[in-house]
């Protein structure tokens, strides 16, 4: 079994050596810089702008601003392109913009021969805006008299969409019947959660050419094939004209999850005769100008029986979009429609979902689309609803999960496998949580511990809302090892190594024996939409399995051919066998040799396989947090924490088990200390850099604990489902809830922070 | 990117000097933790450096004076400080303190003298050498004068270095560590890689029977424009019991200082800071000393 085991990463002895190349190591040099003129405005327009002297200063090759772009608008995000107009993405958008929307707009830029010159060219363009007030929260943006952002949005609502699931026969009429019924424990409560970013280590990084009348963008993303359509729309050419090359990238987490600065690099590129230019973001641009976390704020309404359990809930959420649509309505509405799928509802639930168009730096994509918002506002009223009726928090949860064979009743996600209660129970185990719920119960002082959990779900892909398609290919070489090419991407995430080992085991030979193709070229590579969602396991993992397969078949029957013999073959190791007594009969060496040099029959084998997934699966976890609360001094100190996940089968256990660390540590930044702010008189982003915007560091975490119930999915390739984003989900809400142990206060803003900790002490009278 | 015009690179504290003379508008780099961060967001755009890196041998280490006194060369790097036998085993606080700077790739390159030289009241060694009372010795074209580090800071970034002037020494006399214990206590949002939200440095003094409070030092970082003492809280508790002192040195701190509101934490939360902090410095610094508290 190839599959299931710890094999070591494929790429890990090039990354540690630092021989890894990544799409800056492979830009020529000497090349054209460009750099970006940001406005220093959030909200208005650029009236005018001299590029006099920047066009004089020499080194400068162009200067070309919002007034030279193509006049049509382009849609980012990276989702599948949509055959229906009626569900493709919003195009709003220009590769520079005149209409300023975020502080830091892009409104000009400048190729020259290095990048000083660059950068002391932008500083002698001379900008006229007409500037209105930032509008940074929904209520501002929607405020009577303001000036929407975008013409096509008059009122700055991007969208609105209303939701109750069919109800069973009952005297209720609606959700909002039961959640008013006296005869239930009726709750209501406020959550909200902050703008973060991903911070992956390689800001994006992009370099153009124009070679044969078709352009080239070498670049750091996650989805390749998408940036290929993107730039062909942006930059108004086919899209076969466009070639874009993915090598290995640092990260992107969501980020790079949309088609970010691509097509304006391309398009500077024709704009200097096809030369190389290279666009480079700085840290503080990637803050201001890439992608984000949505901040959302909640509020909800459940109504629950004298038994515990659930009987109706309403989510009202609304998402803060920044100026620019990117994924826009698609991650509040996977946020609503996640907090309904944890629990089941016995009788109704109602979900309200808003995106409004504001002028902070426009979030988009980030691992847990959505759903680490919706958790934290769903698992902070589980505890909030279990103290205030006197449930057990623990057992709330786990009366109310959703059962097996659950299917949503609006999109019809099944739950085919669940793991939920034996995540449950073993992090109950491990946390020691009966000892510790009655150990911290009613403390005093200034120190004070405490226990709290939160639990998820989390579906697999994106079908049915969006396609879900993966090509792969096999190909043999000489020796009898084989080649895979895939469209999906390596990301950091461990990709290619679990492909490497999928193939594998379809077709039979060890994991070192499949050559992984990392790199993608859209001009070679078999076509997947790329490494967003937690699909590439799930959906590329059909698709590999297809293609191994098929070649599979395609080796036995030219053994057969070759063997002229009765009886079942097989491949074993590196041997086609016989299937019963598991005798060797020809190496897959001698097999590959006869076929690429046979004077009599010459074939090149290969396979491939295209394997589109009409299926989606939910995964499940948990986490449990143990913490320690200074008080006077509002800090937190997380001293033990486990998340527990059912993803099915592990490809890789000790990748999995990565995965969970990488995500848990994200989930503790979330909760206590990462939060983007802005300047409510100008709608700058003040702390767009690596110092005052508090990702926490090595020394600011806990020994992270990862614990698996491994269920077999059956509608997985492999029983595999989701991992790549859910550990990100849980932590906040359960060290949250930590806190309302310890404390009894509830703390119902991200993050926790030592400012906004003292002044909940305060209120509360522990201070 | 960094733009620089150019860099001169001194061969000795007299050729800085003169280098200086011939370019005033020249910066002086040394571990450079704080002049490129300032270049690279182009505050210093097109700048020109006189650089005193290589002024290992005349500018850096720590030495104990026959007298007894302490002087720490202004290129000593933090790590170096820390390490030092010297620091260690008379003025632990003091490594304690630059330890905690940033992370150790710039604790590696970045120097004590940098650190003053900077006038950030959030500087790592700043408390701790105000609560020593450190002499700074500084030299120009007129030769050398010493400054104590009570009258260096002129307010936010300004130090007291007239035109062509280098650090050339920070001096610890012996009267102001000797019989003394301290802490410092960096509160930041982070473990590492952060700036001080506040710094709390308290050295401190017992009696022989480690009971009372013979003498006791407080200083702050980001508690006002520039390093401070609180002189009022020192009166305060001077003569008292440990554990009276103790419980009444954070009220009497909030007297002193004038933290401000800003989008990095407000007033209130320093000025809580304030007052918890000072206690716990002053309770551990006793601890040390031998107090049980």
């Amino acid at each position: 079994m190839e599959v299931g085991k710890s094999v070591p990463r494929v790429d890990a002895f090039d990354k540690v050596t630092g021989r890894a190349r990544y799409a800056d190591d492979l830009c020529p040099r000497p090349v054209l810089e460009a750099k970006i003129l940001h406005s220093t405005i959030a909200n208005g327009w650029v009236k005018s702008m001299d590029i006099s002297r920047a066009q004089a200063l020499p080194g400068v090759v162009k200067v070309l601003t919002c007034f030279d772009v193509p006049a049509h608008q382009y849609p980012t995000p990276g989702h599948p392109w949509s055959v229906e107009e009626a569900h493709q993405d919003v195009s709003d958008r220009k590769l520079l913009n005149r209409r300023v929307r975020i502080y830091g707009d892009d409104i000009a830029a400048v190729v020259a021969q290095d990048a000083l010159t660059a950068q002391r060219a932008l500083e002698l363009i001379q900008v006229e805006y007409e500037t209105y007030p930032p509008l940074l929260t929904p209520e501002q943006a929607m405020a009577d008299g303001v000036k929407p952002l975008h013409e096509e949005f008059p009122g700055n609502v991007l969208k609105r969409h209303v939701s109750e699931i069919p109800m069973p026969e009952s005297d209720f009429k609606c959700a909002g019947d039961v959640l008013s019924f006296p005869g239930y424990h009726q709750f209501h409560g406020h959550y909200e959660t902050q703008q973060v970013q991903h911070c992956h280590l390689e800001n994006p990084v992009s370099w153009a050419y124009v070679e044969g009348g078709r352009i080239t963008v070498v670049t750091s993303t996650q989805i390749p094939h998408i940036v290929r359509r993107v730039v062909g729309q942006a930059l108004g050419i086919p899209w076969g004209s466009v070639r874009i090359l993915k090598p290995y990238i640092g990260g992107g987490f969501g980020n790079k999850q949309e088609v970010l600065y691509e097509p304006l690099n391309a398009w500077l590129c024709t704009q200097v005769g096809g030369r190389t230019v290279r666009l480079d973001l700085s840290r503080e641009e990637t803050f201001q100008n890439t992608r984000s976390r949505h901040p959302i704020s909640f509020d909800v309404r459940a109504a629950v029986d004298g038994d515990g359990f659930l009987m109706a809930r309403e989510c009202i959420a609304v998402s803060n979009q920044g100026g620019y649509a990117s994924h826009g309505h698609a991650i509040v509405s996977n946020a609503v429609t996640g907090f309904r799928q944890t629990y089941l509802d016995q009788l109704a639930h109602r979900s309200e979902a808003w995106t409004v168009y504001t002028n902070i730096a426009s979030p988009g994509a980030m691992r847990g689309y959505g759903i680490p918002q919706c958790n934290f506002a769903c698992e902070c009223m589980m505890d909030d609803i279990a103290l205030q009726f006197g449930l057990d928090p623990y057992q709330f949860r786990y009366q109310n999960l959703m059962p097996p064979g659950y299917v949503d009743p609006l999109n019809g996600i099944t739950c085919h496998s669940t793991g939920a209660r034996e995540c449950l129970e073993k992090g109950r185990e491990f946390i020691d949580w009966d000892r510790l719920r009655r150990e911290y119960q009613g403390q005093s002082g200034p120190v004070r511990r405490g226990v709290g959990m939160a639990v998820f779900s989390y579906k697999t892909g994106v079908w049915p809302i969006s396609l879900e398609t993966s090509s792969a290919r096999v190909v043999l070489n000489q020796d009898g090892t084989v080649q895979l090419q895939l469209g999906a991407t390596e990301i950091g995430q461990g990709g290619d190594t679990v492909f490497s080992q999928m193939a594998a085991q379809a077709i039979g030979i060890p994991t070192e024996d499949v050559h992984i193709v990392s790199t993608q070229d859209t001009d070679t590579a078999p076509f997947d939409t790329g490494a967003y969602a937690s699909r590439q396991t799930y959906v590329t993992g059909h698709a590999i399995k297809k293609a191994g397969l098929l070649f599979r078949e395609k080796v036995l029957a030219y053994a057969r051919e070759l063997l002229k013999r009765p009886g079942e073959l097989d491949i074993r190791g590196r041997e086609v066998v016989d299937a019963a007594s598991g005798e060797g009969l020809l190496t897959l060496a001698e097999l590959a040799s006869e076929a690429f040099y046979s004077l009599d029959h010459c074939v090149h084998i290969t396979a491939e396989a295209t394997s589109q997934c009409k299926e989606n699966t939910f995964s499940f976890g948990c986490c449990f947090a143990e913490i320690e609360v200074d008080i006077p001094v509002g800090k937190i100190k997380v001293l033990n924490i486990v998340n527990v996940h059912d993803s099915g089968r592990l490809i890789n256990p000790k990748l999995a088990e990565a995965q969970v660390h990488g995500g848990m540590s994200m989930g503790l930044g979330y909760a206590l200390s990462e939060e983007m702010k802005y300047d409510p008189k100008t709608g700058r982003l003040l702390n767009g850099n690596l110092l005052d915007y508090k990702l926490p560091t090595a020394l600011d975490h806990p020994e992270l604990h990862a614990l698996f119930v491994e269920t077999d999915d059956p509608s997985g390739p492999f029983g595999n489902k989701s991992l790549g984003e859910p550990p990100a989900i849980p932590v906040a809400a359960a060290v949250r809830n930590a806190l309302l142990h310890a404390t009894g206060v509830a703390v119902n803003t991200l993050p926790l922070s030592p400012q906004r900790l003292l002044e909940a002490f305060r209120k509360g009278g522990l201070l | 990117m960094y733009d620089i015009a150019s860099i001169y690179e001194a061969k000795s504290v007299d050729d800085a000097i003169r280098a200086l003379k011939e370019d005033p508008g020249a910066l002086i780099i040394a571990g450079g933790t704080d002049v490129l961060i300032k270049v690279r967001e182009g505050k210093l755009s097109g700048c020109r450096l006189v650089s005193i890196h290589g002024l290992i041998e005349e500018l850096s280490g720590v030495v104990l004076t026959p007298g007894g006194d302490i002087e720490i060369g202004p290129l000593t790097t933090f790590r170096q400080v820390a390490e030092d036998p010297v620091i260690r085993a008379r003025i632990p606080v003091l490594g304690q303190a630059v330890d905690q700077a940033g992370g150790p790739q710039l604790r590696a390159v970045g120097t004590i003298g940098g650190n003053v030289c900077n006038g950030i009241t959030s500087a790592d060694s700043a408390s701790t050498l105000m609560a020593l009372d450190a002499r700074l010795r500084v030299k120009g074209p007129r030769g050398e004068r010493e400054v104590p580090i009570s009258q260096w800071y002129k307010g936010v970034g300004r130090v007291d270095l007239a035109p062509y002037e280098l650090l050339v020494k920070l001096v610890i006399p012996r009267e102001n560590y000797e019989g003394y214990t301290g802490h410092y206590i960096k509160y930041a949002m982070r473990n590492a890689m952060d700036i001080a939200t506040l710094g709390v440095s308290c050295l401190v003094k017992l009696d022989e029977q480690r009971r009372i409070v013979d003498d006791v030092c407080l200083a702050f970082g980001v508690a006002g424009p520039v390093p401070m003492r609180s002189y009022g809280a020192e009166a305060a508790v001077r003569g008292l019991p440990v554990e009276q002192a103790v419980s009444a040195i954070g009220k009497a701190a909030l007297e002193d200082v004038n933290p401000r509101d800003s989008w990095r934490a407000s007033k209130a939360l320093r000025l809580q800071l304030v007052e918890e902090l000072s206690a716990r410095a002053l309770a551990e610094a006793a601890r040390k000393g031998g107090a049980a508290v």
